[in-house]
């Protein structure tokens, strides 16, 4: 069966969907990266969307759930790439997919995680002095 | 010799061809009182009689048939270019109705009882053809509508870019579903293609801001932020603060400022940019 690979680039995961989100295959993705944040131990996941050109209910609930549970997991998920239509569509359905954090493209997204993990450092620097 | 009255009609109007046209431009040249010159006017009746006697001649029935091609042709062309020009619709049905008098003018000179039933059958003919032209002239009319529409909708939706990363939405008007679509759909590929991170949408222009208008924004700006972009709305007047308030309409998180110049220094400082007086200028 058709599996979406998860690459690992430092202390990031990067999910990169180019393809037509089944429903099956999101459920697949969902549980394959929760597998992989465990066993990798990583601090961030950029979910690019840039491919995904068809959106509904469910696909767009299988995002945010994903993301939820990625931060259940101690790990930042930052959705990037939307295409505008597929951002309309959301709306439309009343999916703002609220706590989820967005970027426009992959580079902003990693500069975003960046910027959360030296927040976090600096918190628990301080938490310490 | 031909002898059915209809046969002789035709052949009658050939032979007095320019004082019809004639009687049919002067008729015309009162009716539009004197917005298209009488040449024009004279252009357009020989050319339409000319088709018309021709297609007479074939004896033919009814305007759909293909003898009458060619003076559906120049019909429709009168309609349209008297559509663009802006005449009324009775301006425009009159230059074929004036065909009637003129044609009138001509038999009664002739004292021939039986040349009516000609006329009776001619006048049916020009009626149609009166209704013909104005059904090509409401055709246009609308064309030329809807094309305005298109051009005010395109008009009123430029998305401007105000710094690298900072784009500006001036909206102008009222906002309705179809505008607000557009509006949307142009915003979020600008903001896509730019690879901007700011939108500022200012609403000076907006006449006035209800529940459904700020639902719009809020749409729009729920979107952008689908995207990874922030937006700002600027440019709220005082009258429409208190609108917004007294309608219980909640921003939320959603920064909004007095002016677009306040919206662009905050973009700025947030895209980690200051602006800063040089010394000794001010």
């Amino acid at each position: 069966m058709d599996r979406i690979p998860i690459l690992r680039i430092g202390d990031i995961l990067l999910v990169s969907i180019q393809v037509d989100l089944q429903d099956q295959l999101a459920v697949t993705l969902q549980e394959d990266l929760a597998e992989r944040i465990v066993t990798t131990g990583c601090s961030g996941v950029l979910l690019d969307i840039s491919g995904l050109e068809i959106v509904d209910s469910f696909i767009g609930r299988m995002i945010s759930t994903t993301a939820a549970v990625s931060r259940v997991l101690d790990a930042e998920t930052v959705v990037v790439g939307m295409r505008p239509a597929v951002a309309i569509t959301l709306v439309e359905l009343g999916l703002s997919l609220d706590g989820v954090r967005t970027a426009l493209d992959v580079d902003r997204g990693m500069a975003l995680l960046q910027q959360a993990r030296q927040a976090d450092a600096s918190e628990s620097a301080q938490a310490d002095g | 010799m031909p002898d059915s009255p209809a046969a002789r009609g035709w052949s009658l109007l050939a032979q007095r061809r320019d004082d019809i046209i004639a009687g049919w431009t002067t008729e015309m040249a009162t009716a539009l009182a004197g917005r298209m010159t009488s040449g024009e006017l004279e252009r357009d009746a020989r050319d339409m009689f000319d088709a018309l006697s021709a297609a007479g001649a074939h004896e033919a029935r009814g305007i759909n048939d293909s003898a009458f091609a060619e003076l559906r042709t120049l019909l429709s062309d009168v309609a349209r270019t008297r559509a663009r020009r802006g005449f009324t619709p009775t301006e425009t049905a009159v230059s074929v109705f004036a065909l009637k008098s003129a044609v009138l003018t001509v038999l009664q000179r002739e004292a021939d009882l039986s040349l009516y039933e000609f006329y009776a059958e001619f006048s049916r003919l020009v009626d149609d053809l009166g209704l013909f032209m104005l059904e090509t002239y409401a055709q246009v009319r609308e064309s030329v509508i809807s094309e305005q529409a298109d051009a005010l909708l395109e008009l009123s939706t430029p998305v401007v870019k105000l710094w690298d990363g900072i784009v500006s939405l001036p909206l102008v008007g009222t906002l309705d579903s179809a505008r607000t679509q557009v509006v949307m759909e142009k915003l979020l590929q600008t903001l896509v293609e730019t690879g901007s991170e700011h939108a500022i949408i200012d609403i000076t222009g907006v006449s006035a801001v209800d529940t459904q208008v700020a639902q719009h924004l809020l749409k729009t700006v729920m979107a952008a932020r689908l995207l990874g972009a922030e937006c700002i709305i600027s440019g709220i007047r005082p009258q429409i603060a208190q609108t917004v308030v007294a309608l219980g309409i909640e921003f939320g998180d959603i920064s909004t400022k007095a002016t677009l110049a306040d919206a662009l220094l905050l973009a700025l400082r947030r895209s980690g940019l200051d602006i800063v007086a040089r010394p000794g200028q001010q």
